[in-house]
């Protein structure tokens, strides 16, 4: 590749390496707890944000239902936790491995569709999972699983009292999802991808095999999605099929890369950084009287940053420095 | 489980699929004018529903009288959806899916979060209408009234629909535009004028199915999120781009969702429509009667 692209590239990293630094210090100076719950989530919305983009962003295979692998990801560790005794970081792995062979499953029929079809299929799929779930008392039906806490250890990854490992362990997170997008931009796959995206009938013609590259990015994100879905379950203890595979968790997801900059390597984090403290905030100075106040600023911001930039919150900082190829 | 059991559900199914089909409509409507899915459909039937509801609570005006008084402030509401929303989501140079998808989402956020902000999330029906809680009985098969008027007018506004598309002026405009919105404006149609009653009409459409609704159906500011659900799986199995492949997929969707019903429990009730909506695009990925 030409050297500007391999400068761009290096400068990236160097800069997502500083920046995973300088968060790893903030909760030295940073000590309320609420404050860093919301940095928890926004390091985790960040992960699965970006990794929804792989297949969402960089594939351009729009996905409304990655709710499903979220709580694929909850369930699986939290069932094999409290059934089997398994330690949630087996079980992390094996939800990613199982929602990455469902991805996959899945992708086989789905990936013949086209445009809303396909996104319909998404929200279609995610829904029937969760009303079965919902259905399946061995997993606890509606009710959900309440995850049994034992102390503080990093073994069985559970923390009463602390909020600090969960947010290493999220800003761990958040930077493999980084370093895999970043890593997958610059291979074969993710050439393929763009094309994919461009044009899939001329990717084709050209030699691109359409069908495996949407099943990669499809098992890579579903499964990394997982992960943040196992992280989350034990992060907040308890879940239930609404709070773990609900329609809004798809939205949530696909918000912050939309906001932005769907298909960029830095819109997720960006999208993240903004988004999730303001959520949160709204919701806790402006939403606390249950009035829908929050509902308002956060659909507005929605619309009017879609409407506005397009391309994403990184087209503002593309124009800035003057370069053009950071918002491709 | 008797024959009889099994006329009356699929009865049943078949008129609230009629009515699915006057839901998915506009949105069917919309789409084949200019590609664009609108994700606040659901929260159009939402204020279709407020509105019956007020104006029998404050005016009692019943529902059926109310439903072109509804269905008229729901024509306007589409319009200036169009011009202030979904004009400015057209103009995107990039990412141009992305941006229709959320445009419209965020503003089914707002509209669920005003509906909260001015009508409270409480439960609200309408009361002692004409037809509520009134059934006939046809053979032997007992069909509620409200969902049996709701099912005819479905009829009715698809038979006019037909005629309006194809016999009108404006209809004539509305397919051409779709065809080729840039050759339109050769021809001294404005393009925007007809996007605008395209979204005008389609909530109108959507508004007379909210006053139906309104008769039987609880109204909350998140009601619209369970019916548009079924109107994009309605649409989608007809086939996007084609208004009467909403009225085969309303049909297909009652009565599946009745089947459904009468095999599964009733929590499970949803499961067959969407498995339906899959299969159907796994074999046919244009949907029943979709163009290419």
């Amino acid at each position: 590749m030409d050297t500007h692209f391999a400068q761009r590239r290096r400068r990236d990293l160097i800069m997502a390496a500083c920046l995973a630094v300088v968060a790893a210090l903030v909760p030295l100076f940073v000590k309320d707890v609420y404050v860093q719950n919301i940095m928890v989530l926004t390091l985790m919305y960040a992960a699965l944000s970006q990794s929804w983009n792989i297949l969402s962003g960089y594939c351009g295979q729009i996905s409304l239902g990655h709710a499903l692998y979220f709580g694929l990801g909850a369930y699986t560790t939290a069932l094999l936790f409290t059934k089997f005794g398994v330690l949630p970081w087996f079980g992390m792995l094996a939800g990613g491995a199982i929602s990455a062979v469902i991805a996959m499953a899945l992708g086989y029929p789905c990936f013949r569709l086209r445009g809303h079809y396909f996104v319909i299929a998404t929200i279609v799929i995610a829904e029937i999972a969760l009303v079965l779930i919902q259905n399946w008392d061995w997993a606890g039906a509606a009710l959900g699983i309440d995850i049994p806490v034992r102390g503080d250890s990093w073994l069985k990854f559970q923390f009463a009292r602390s909020k600090l490992p969960y947010f290493y362990f999220a800003l761990a997170l958040a930077c493999i999802a980084w370093f895999v997008t970043w890593w997958l931009e610059d291979s074969k796959w993710g050439y393929w991808w763009r094309a994919v995206k461009d044009n899939p009938d001329a990717a084709e013609s050209l030699g691109v095999v359409v069908f495996n590259s949407k099943m990669g990015a499809a098992a890579v994100s579903a499964f990394l999605v997982a992960v943040g879905g196992s992280f989350y379950a034990q992060f907040v203890s308890y879940i239930d099929p609404e709070s773990v595979m609900g329609f809004q968790f798809s939205l949530l997801m696909a918000l912050p890369a939309v906001l932005g900059g769907i298909g960029t390597l830095w819109g997720p984090v960006l999208g993240a950084v903004i988004l999730i403290p303001l959520t949160e905030l709204t919701r806790s100075f402006i939403g606390g009287s249950g009035r829908g106040v929050d509902l308002i600023v956060y659909g507005a911001l929605i619309v009017a940053i879609s409407l506005a930039l397009p391309r994403g919150l990184v087209s503002v900082f593309s124009m800035l420095t003057g370069r053009k190829e950071a918002a491709r | 489980m008797t024959a009889e059991t099994i006329i009356q559900s699929l009865a049943s199914g078949l008129l609230m699929g009629l009515l699915y089909g006057l839901i998915a409509a506009g949105l069917a409507l919309i789409f084949g004018l200019m590609d664009v899915v609108n994700f606040a459909h659901g929260e159009f039937l939402m204020i279709a529903m407020y509105a019956t509801f007020f104006l029998f609570a404050f005016f009692a005006i019943d529902p059926l009288l109310a439903a072109p008084l509804v269905a008229a402030a729901l024509f306007v509401f589409g319009a200036v959806v169009y011009l202030l929303v979904v004009r400015f989501a057209m103009r995107a140079k990039a990412n141009a899916g992305m941006v229709q998808i959320f445009s419209t989402f965020g503003l089914a956020i707002v509209m669920r979060g005003l509906a909260q902000f001015f009508f409270t999330p409480d439960y609200r029906s309408v009361t002692n209408s004409w037809l509520g809680g009134k059934t006939v009985s046809i053979a032997g098969i007992y069909l509620p009234e409200p969902q049996l008027i709701g099912a005819m007018l479905s009829i009715a506004a698809f038979v006019a629909l037909y005629f309006f598309i194809n016999r009108t002026d404006f209809g004539r405009a509305l397919e051409a535009t779709r065809e080729d919105a840039g050759a339109v404006a050769l021809v001294g149609i404005d393009k925007n004028r007809v996007f605008a009653l395209g979204w005008g009409l389609g909530a109108a459409l959507v508004g007379l199915a909210g006053a139906i609704m309104a008769i039987f159906f609880y109204i909350y500011p998140d009601v619209g999120a369970s019916f548009a659900l079924i109107a994009y799986v309605t649409v989608a199995l007809g086939g996007f781009g084609s208004v009467f492949g909403a009225f085969a997929g309303g049909i297909i969707v009652g009565l599946v969702e009745a089947t459904t019903a009468l095999i599964l429990p009733p929590s499970l009730k949803s499961v067959g429509i969407y498995a339906v909506y899959l299969l159907v695009v796994f074999i046919r990925p244009r949907g029943l009667f979709g163009s290419m």
